[in-house]
């Protein structure tokens, strides 16, 4: 007990083999089912938010079995503005392309003089192009989320 | 099939409650989490298992899928389940949560 308690203390806390080769095995898996939840938003249980969350859990777990350096090292804080950035303007840029092509705010069935489809058709596939930014931006704000409240907001160590 | 099907989701039912019932029982925090670590692991495994072949009984290539996908999910929580106990363990262990010994059996 007190030799696996000094082995334990020894060495960073979270350094773990069994922890980090699993997270490293599950890690793509859980990043394939964030996308899958997103793409699924508009047929079936899932969506925007839920997908992006799973997406950004996805890093948090890498930042908590590793350290918040791996994380930065897989998603840059730059690429993670821009992607968050490139969510919102993604979804208002689809709204108001809507609305400047003769439609109402976030009427999809308009875009169907861009690419021509049935209206139906239209209204499904707008509502995925739109969560496809809600799922970008919530990954974003849930990733830099965690690493400005583990780090302080330096980047420097987390938990 | 269904036979199967259901006597793995019961036999799945018979580990979840020989689980809790360690979980109820046991002394002390690991053999607490040693009860409900490997019970809770093999159980769900069983049960989704039973439940994928229950969705395989009509056989067709969506059910065939739908299966596959549950299959993905016994998988993960093969992997998963062992990795969060042994993550609870060791931060118990490192805090120095005291295991259970006979001394403490005759206070």
């Amino acid at each position: 007990m007190k030799l696996l308690q000094e082995r334990a203390k020894g060495r960073p806390a979270g350094d773990s083999l069994i922890i980090r080769t699993s997270v490293r095995l599950l890690v793509p898996f859980i990043q394939l089912y964030g996308l899958y939840v997103i793409v699924h938003g508009h047929y079936s249980p899932g969506g925007g938010f839920q997908g992006g969350v799973v997406l950004g859990a996805s890093f948090i777990l890498l930042a908590l079995a590793y350290d918040l350096k791996t994380s930065l090292r897989y998603m840059s804080e730059g690429a993670n503005v821009l992607l968050g950035n490139a969510g919102v303007l993604i979804f208002i840029g689809i709204a108001v392309l809507c609305a400047l092509l003769g439609g109402l705010f976030l009427d999809y069935a308009a875009l169907a003089r861009l690419i021509p489809m049935a209206a139906e058709e239209w209204r499904s596939f707008g509502i995925f192009l739109v969560e496809l930014g809600v799922g970008l931006t919530v990954m974003s704000s849930m990733v830099s989320l965690f690493w400005d409240l583990a780090s302080g907001g330096d980047m420097e160590e987390g938990l | 099939m269904l036979w199967i099907a259901g006597s793995l989701v019961v036999a799945g039912m018979f580990f979840f409650a020989v689980g809790v019932i360690g979980l109820l029982r046991f002394p002390d925090f690991y053999t607490r989490l040693h009860a409900a670590g490997k019970c809770d692991s093999l159980a769900a495994v069983l049960v989704i298992l039973g439940v994928a072949l229950y969705n395989l009984a009509d056989f067709s290539l969506a059910s065939l899928l739908v299966s596959l996908k549950i299959l993905a999910i016994a998988v993960f929580v093969f992997v998963a389940s062992p990795t969060a106990t042994h993550a609870i363990a060791e931060a118990a262990l490192v805090i120095g949560v005291e295991p259970w010994s006979k001394k403490d059996q005759e206070q």
